[in-house]
């Protein structure tokens, strides 16, 4: 990833930072500008919770060559207390048995990385609750 | 609005072919559907390609892939909606005819899957970059996703997931076109190894190189070009969340269901009315949904569909008598125009052994993305 | 009076026993398990550097501190793997934990003596009322060369710990700090492994300088060993530390509960600072604490720390040492663990 664009995305990376809209309560993660829900523009900025649920999962068998090397790797839509939805990561636990329902902690972790001498790009992944 | 129907059509052999190149794929489609309708000018063209940029190096396809067919000089440009790109350039030239402002357009589709590239990664640039290609999801993950939220919510089983690739190589054996002209059975199918649990590889479209093109006119003008054309009833397009963490039912289709309902619509067609489809089924748990989304079945009952024969040859709607993208083959850019040959032939007659008896109104469904993208039409035998 | 404020540990779960490595160099794992006390170390996943142990055992420290993080006006990182060669891993921290941008941020390295180091300047500052709160952190994902002997205690962890004026958890006593050159343990630039001067690495370098620093402090608070609850040295195995204590007249009860390294490995500028969080997870207000790092190259920190009424309060707001030593974790064969810690070479 170009070391501009990861820039531009640390808070929604490093910090969980969303938008919750003022028109109807809507989280965004990461921020948007328009609300698809409603389409007002008025936003508070939250920062999310490092927890959340399982929506649905699956294990990656077959990774793109930059995740060859983390296969089979669990990943999950797994929603925070306030409603946003966020793809990722569950980790540090066998990836079958991350599940719909499945309770996670959000931890930081190294999730890309640019080839040999690129920059090493972070954000979070789930790992099984308590 | 004009009238407007097809007029020819030409397609390779889709697979991995390794002597042809982009281009040549692309010429080779497109004169066999100008020959066909022996159109020997065009007024305008329109080239559906996900990713010639990624795939072999190539952008600006519209003036290569013109010049390369002999027409350079007319309006050609290239389209992109993922994989539903060819859906949408045949959208396109629908919608140029029906306006008035051309007479002869081809709708063409090529993709050049088998030359090098990463392409896991490269299908991945069709999700949302930033919140989920740079986690590592892949398109047979968030396929996987949406099958175990169906599995969630319905109790659709694994069982019915592989009946859709039973019932599709079976179409397929019989289209010699097909990249994989053999049947698979229940057994092979579960037993074959994961890709992205549930899914396993026997649920997965190929990556395949392949183009189709096809010629549309004016109704009135239809005539000269073929003494059975078929007619472009209804076009509807749709789009959805592009990420799959932004649809709150995430086993559910919207931008299948809108673009389906603007479809009937337009066509003034009951989903009962229809006799013959071609689906989006990239991974098993596409045609389930699809079939959902286009009120084919109730809500939750998709998977049911192949496993019961409901959507077989011989059954109440065959679906995706070509073999569907999981046995024909997925170009993913030319899928969309491929699937509209499909059906053009089962309404000229011309399907042979995958021949739908009396098949007077068919329907495909082409989809981008994770579902972000879809776009039906209906055609109708004249 | 300045000293802990707040106080956090991470530590990979996976881990790989000792007999797992002995057996792959045909070693006797029994004579590895007595000589060297070590059952097993933690492994850092391939997604888990010193920077993302930093900011989970910082994120512990912060929920404990209960502090608005954008007070803390400095952040140090103590380390001898920092991902990058150049560019600070305590940049990436602190707008992951909300710092800054008002705050000095530095990453230290001075072999497995960074973690203190990181701490004593924290706490310098914040005594000097410089700032008002500042971070000290020492975590590494240890290197080991295959089939050396390091490869057996070569760890990954850390602790952080925030240094302030208010709501002290415990009140740092003194301290002391004992320095030379000597060169029993290195890695030169663009080298993978470090070296080490095999048993030069004890009585010239460990012994020498834990013991002066320990009884310096000793000396310089005037207290004796039977005064304190609980002492913890440097741990680059599990042998070293115990006979450190002996020596300066420890017992073995002084020493246990910060003895963490016969299951986690030698987590190098972590080692002694997560040694320190265990001892912190139990102790009582009013207990006396002795701390002793050792970085080789070569020198010594030493605090002494006096838990205060607060700790008991505070601590349950994050997880403690034991429970992530103890609690869930994944056994790597040989073979996954050399993957893990990338020393396979396969095509990029």
């Amino acid at each position: 990833m170009p070391s501009p664009r990861y820039w531009r995305e640390i808070p929604s990376r490093y910090r969980l930072e969303a938008s919750r809209c003022c028109g109807c309560g809507k989280v965004a993660f990461p921020a948007r500008k328009v609300c698809p829900a409603c389409g007002a523009q008025d936003w508070k900025q939250i920062q999310l919770s490092r927890q959340g649920r399982v929506v649905t999962s699956t294990v990656v068998h077959v990774p793109p060559d930059d995740f060859l090397m983390e296969a089979p790797y669990a990943m999950a839509v797994v929603e925070t207390p306030e409603g946003a939805r966020l793809m990722i990561q569950v980790v540090d636990c066998e990836p079958a048995e991350v599940l719909p329902g499945t309770e996670v902690d959000l931890e930081f972790r190294l999730i890309r990385r640019e080839g040999h001498g690129g920059i090493l790009c972070y954000g979070y992944k789930g790992v099984p609750a308590g | 609005m004009r009238e407007v129907a097809i007029v020819g059509a030409g397609m390779t052999q889709f697979g991995e072919i390794w002597q042809s190149s982009l281009r040549d794929l692309f010429v080779e489609a497109a004169t066999e559907a100008m020959r066909r309708a022996s159109a020997d000018q065009l007024d305008s063209m329109y080239v559906g390609n996900m990713s010639g940029g990624q795939f072999v190096g190539q952008e600006h396809l519209g003036p290569l892939m013109a010049d390369h067919l002999g027409m350079a000089g007319i309006p050609a440009a290239r389209v992109e909606s993922a994989c539903a790109s060819g859906g949408v350039a045949l959208r396109l030239a629908f919608l140029e005819v029906a306006s008035g402002m051309s007479d002869v357009v081809l709708a063409a589709g090529v993709e050049k899957m088998n030359d090098g590239a990463d392409v896991t990664s490269v299908l991945a640039t069709a999700a949302d970059q930033e919140t989920e290609a740079y986690h590592g999801i892949t398109f047979p993950g968030l396929y996987a996703m949406i099958a175990r939220a169906h599995m969630e919510a319905y109790g659709t089983t694994e069982e019915d997931l592989a009946a859709v690739s039973v019932k599709n190589h079976r179409h397929g054996a019989m289209n010699p076109k097909a990249q994989f002209r053999r049947e698979v059975t229940l057994e092979e199918v579960m037993n074959s190894s994961l890709v992205s649990a549930p899914l396993r590889l026997l649920h997965c479209s190929p990556v395949s190189d392949g183009a189709a093109a096809v010629l549309l006119c004016p109704l009135e003008r239809a005539k000269e070009f073929t003494d059975r054309p078929v007619k472009v009833v209804g076009s509807g397009f749709a789009t959805a969340s592009m990420a799959l963490a932004d649809r709150n039912e995430p086993a559910f289709l919207d931008s299948v269901s809108l673009s389906a309902g603007r479809a009937y619509k337009m066509a003034g067609v009951k989903p009962s009315d229809i006799d013959v489809i071609e689906v989006h089924d990239c991974f098993s748990i596409a045609e389930i949904c699809c079939l959902e989304a286009l009120c084919l079945v109730e809500r939750g009952k998709g998977g049911e569909a192949a496993r019961s024969g409901f959507s077989a040859l011989g059954g109440e709607v065959p679906v995706n008598t070509s073999g569907g993208l999981k046995s024909k083959g997925h170009p993913v850019g030319a899928t969309g125009v491929a699937q509209a040959i499909e059906i053009y032939e089962q309404l000229r007659g011309d399907a042979g052994d995958r021949q739908v008896q009396d098949a007077d109104v068919g329907l495909c469904q082409n989809m981008g993305g994770s579902g972000a993208s879809s776009v039906v039409h209906i055609f109708q035998r004249v | 009076m300045a000293g802990i404020v707040g106080y956090g540990a991470f530590i990979p779960r996976n881990r790989i026993k000792t007999e797992e490595i002995a057996r792959q160099w045909g070693k006797d794992p029994q004579t590895i398990r007595r000589g060297l006390l070590l059952e097993e170390k933690s492994v850092p996943g391939i997604d888990e550097d010193t920077i993302t142990i930093s900011v989970a055992a910082a994120q512990a420290a912060l929920e404990r501190a209960g502090i608005d993080p954008a007070r803390i006006g400095a952040v140090y990182i103590g380390s001898e793997s920092h991902p990058y060669a150049v560019k600070p891993s305590g940049t990436i921290l602190v707008d992951a934990l909300g710092i800054g941008p008002e705050v000095h941020v530095a990453d230290f390295e001075f072999a497995c003596k960074a973690g203190t180091e990181a701490m004593f300047v924290a706490f310098g500052l914040v005594e000097a009322g410089r700032v008002e709160y500042a971070l000290g952190i020492g975590a590494d994902t240890s290197q080991g060369a295959p089939n050396d002997a390091l490869e057996f205690s070569a760890s990954a962890g850390g602790a952080a710990y925030i240094f302030g004026r208010k709501n002290v958890l415990a009140e740092v006593v003194d301290t002391y700090s004992y320095t030379s050159d000597t060169p029993d343990f290195w890695r030169r630039e663009g080298e993978f492994y470090p070296r080490h001067g095999g048993r030069f690495t004890g009585e010239p370098a460990y012994f020498k300088h834990v013991l002066a620093a320990s009884q310096a402090i000793l000396d310089k608070t005037g207290l004796k060993p039977a005064d304190f609850r609980y002492a913890v040295f440097h741990m680059p195995n599990g042998k070293f530390p115990l006979s450190a204590g002996k020596t300066l007249g420890f017992s073995k009860e002084q020493l246990e509960t910060g003895w963490v390294v016969n299951t986690m490995g030698n987590t190098y500028s972590g080692s002694s600072p997560t040694g320190l969080a265990a001892i912190l997870d139990v102790a009582e207000p009013g207990d006396l604490i002795l701390i002793t790092s050792f970085g080789s190259g070569a020198g010594s920190d030493s605090f002494v720390l006096k838990a205060t009424e607060e700790l008991p309060r505070r601590r349950p707001r994050a997880p403690t040492v034991r429970s992530m030593l103890d609690g869930r974790r994944r056994y790597l064969t040989y073979g996954e663990y050399s993957k893990y810690r990338e020393k396979i070479i396969v095509n990029q």
